[in-house]
């Protein structure tokens, strides 16, 4: 895993000549400043969790964008061939392309701290949820980076790639939610149980200002479910 | 340098390669020559550890390339078919991350850079974006990432193909001037091309191997296969009669129909026994009959015929065996 950091540079610096990432980053900080405007208001509590929370549902969308062409596209142009014929193996490869990803949403975030500044000037909020809810965005982001870097390595069509991921998003965000939202009450049993492990609820608690381990570790466990899975994807070619 | 045991490569129940075993020793230009979907590709790949073979084995440079197959990376250069690169990169910024992801250090990097820049030629695109280069450009990134950690063995996978004759030219010198230095494992489906550049060549047809041998002896087996076809003026069937007992000639066709020549000629293919050139007896035995000569040419085979009788002549001494 010694090459994983070389791989990540050039990610990084990759996105930025590729238009799609500006247009992906120009709607998400519209998406935020939106939120954060519509918030921003006198009488409302001062904190960040209404944008947090409303964060996840755009990066449902904006995740597969960016994730999209990590490996797709080394497929469809062939670049996967002198990757893997250089001395590194498949884990290198997949770590690399995870937190070159990853490291792109963080500076995405980053333009969102000047609301946590705005936040600070005006009002007397409460740096803890803050806090914690940039800790849970964080780990929701990277499980959906490892979401998308999964999709993207099934398939050389980068449209395919984005569209598998916001669907496997979909289904593991906002479904869950939308089971808890409409029959909350009501809702038992094993699906009660599933329903729980959405994203959404577990993330639900970071934005509120609680830092629960058992949800720290479900992220980190499920985004290493993906990540290992991509690794496998890649060594795939080997039994063919 | 090379070993190649038994190699064996199936998708599904199409057998890709079939059951090859070759040497490449150290320093030698090494052709692996074969018609499209021959298997040259599968091949270079299952060498450079991107396939794994179904069967058999391979070392290269004293290394397995299942079991070993980070030294036998370390010590290999590979240009894949197409050349695949990061278009959105600049030559500069794209060597200089093949080289960090072969744990080159600065220094040594910036070093080779250099090296490799001036004896691929790149040095005024140096700056360039990749995606803006011309084929030709891109074909010496590639060229040049595959020297960059000065590798034993470089393997190169159709190097010339897209290439204009300029281009062509100065690929095949840079290839020639690499041997020698480097040991070099080639895969073209152009036969002058392997007369030029290469010590050997192996010829693969439907995954198996079907010649091997230096250029002369490939070159004298295509002589085999030449004809030689006339065009004179005269009666077809006493022209035909009269060409065949010609001394060393083994048949004579008449390509009226084909070739439509003017009013009273007649074209007629000569094949000549064994490597014999046979145009001066034929020329003279022309105009000694009195019929007026309008072209005598060689017509060498073309490399599907070359396959075809190649393939045909292992069948052939296949039964005689059995």
């Amino acid at each position: 895993m010694k090459r994983a950091p070389v791989i990540a540079r050039r990610e990084i610096s990759s996105y930025f000549y590729s238009p799609i990432a500006y247009v992906a980053m120009f709607l998400f900080l519209v998406a935020a400043g939106y939120l954060f405007w519509r918030d921003f208001v006198p009488g409302q509590p001062a904190g960040m969790r209404n944008i947090f929370d409303w964060m996840v549902w755009v990066l449902v969308f904006i995740i597969p964008v960016l994730s999209m062409g990590l490996l797709s596209q080394e497929w469809s142009t062939g670049t996967i061939e002198p990757l893997m014929t250089a001395p590194i193996d498949e884990t290198d490869v997949v770590i690399g392309k995870f937190l070159g990803a990853f490291g792109f949403f963080v500076v995405l975030m980053v333009p969102t701290l000047l609301y946590v500044v705005l936040l600070k000037l005006y009002s007397q909020a409460e740096l803890g949820p803050i806090f914690s809810g940039y800790l849970g965005i964080l780990l929701v982001g990277a499980l959906f980076v490892a979401v998308g870097l999964f999709c993207s390595s099934l398939t050389r069509s980068q449209v395919i790639a984005a569209v598998t991921a916001v669907a496997i998003l979909f289904l593991i965000t906002i479904v869950p939610w939308e089971m808890l939202r409409v029959e909350g009450s009501t809702l038992g049993g094993a699906w009660r149980t599933v329903a729980d492990q959405g994203v959404f609820n577990r993330y639900a608690d970071f934005s509120r200002g609680v830092i629960n381990l058992a949800h720290i570790v479900f992220f980190v466990a499920v985004t290493s479910v993906f990540l290992f899975l991509t690794v496998k994807v890649l060594e795939s070619r080997r039994w063919k | 340098m090379i070993s190649v045991t038994k190699l064996t490569k199936a998708y599904g129940h199409v057998l890709a390669v079939d059951n090859i075993s070759f040497e490449v020793d150290k320093g030698q230009i090494v052709g692996f020559l074969g018609p499209n979907g021959a298997g040259k590709s599968t091949t270079l790949r299952i060498l450079t550890c991107y396939l794994p073979p179904t069967s058999g084995s391979a070392t290269v440079n004293g290394f397995d390339i299942f079991h070993q197959s980070d030294q036998v990376r370390q010590n290999l250069g590979y240009l894949p078919e197409n050349v695949p690169l990061y278009l959105e990169m600049k030559v500069e910024e794209y060597l200089d991350f093949r080289g960090r992801l072969r744990g080159m250090d600065r220094p040594t990097r910036k070093k080779r850079i250099d090296y490799v820049v001036e004896r691929c030629w790149l040095g005024a695109v140096r700056g360039r974006v990749i995606g803006r280069l011309s084929k030709g450009f891109r074909q010496r990134v590639g060229l040049a990432d595959a020297l960059l950690h000065n590798p034993a063995v470089l393997i190169l996978d159709e190097p010339t193909v897209g290439l204009d004759p300029t281009q062509i030219r100065e690929t095949r010198k840079l290839i020639k001037d690499l041997g020698g230095q480097h040991t070099l494992l080639l895969s073209t489906h152009i036969l002058p091309e392997v007369e030029a550049v290469c010590d050997r060549a192996i010829v693969i047809a439907s995954g198996r191997i079907v010649a091997q041998g230096s250029p002369d002896e490939l070159r004298a087996s295509r002589r085999m296969q030449a004809r030689v076809l006339v065009e004179c003026r005269g009666p077809a069937e006493q022209v035909k009669n009269t060409l065949a007992r010609v001394a060393g000639v083994s048949k004579v066709e008449i390509l009226n129909g084909e070739q439509r020549p003017g009013e009273g000629y007649v074209v007629a293919a000569i094949r000549p026994q064994e490597t014999r050139d046979v145009r001066e007896e034929v020329a003279r035995t022309i105009i000694q009959s009195g019929w007026p000569l309008r072209e005598i040419r060689l017509e060498h085979a073309t490399l599907e015929e070359f396959f075809v009788q190649v393939t045909a002549n292992q069948a052939m001494a296949a039964e005689q065996k059995g």
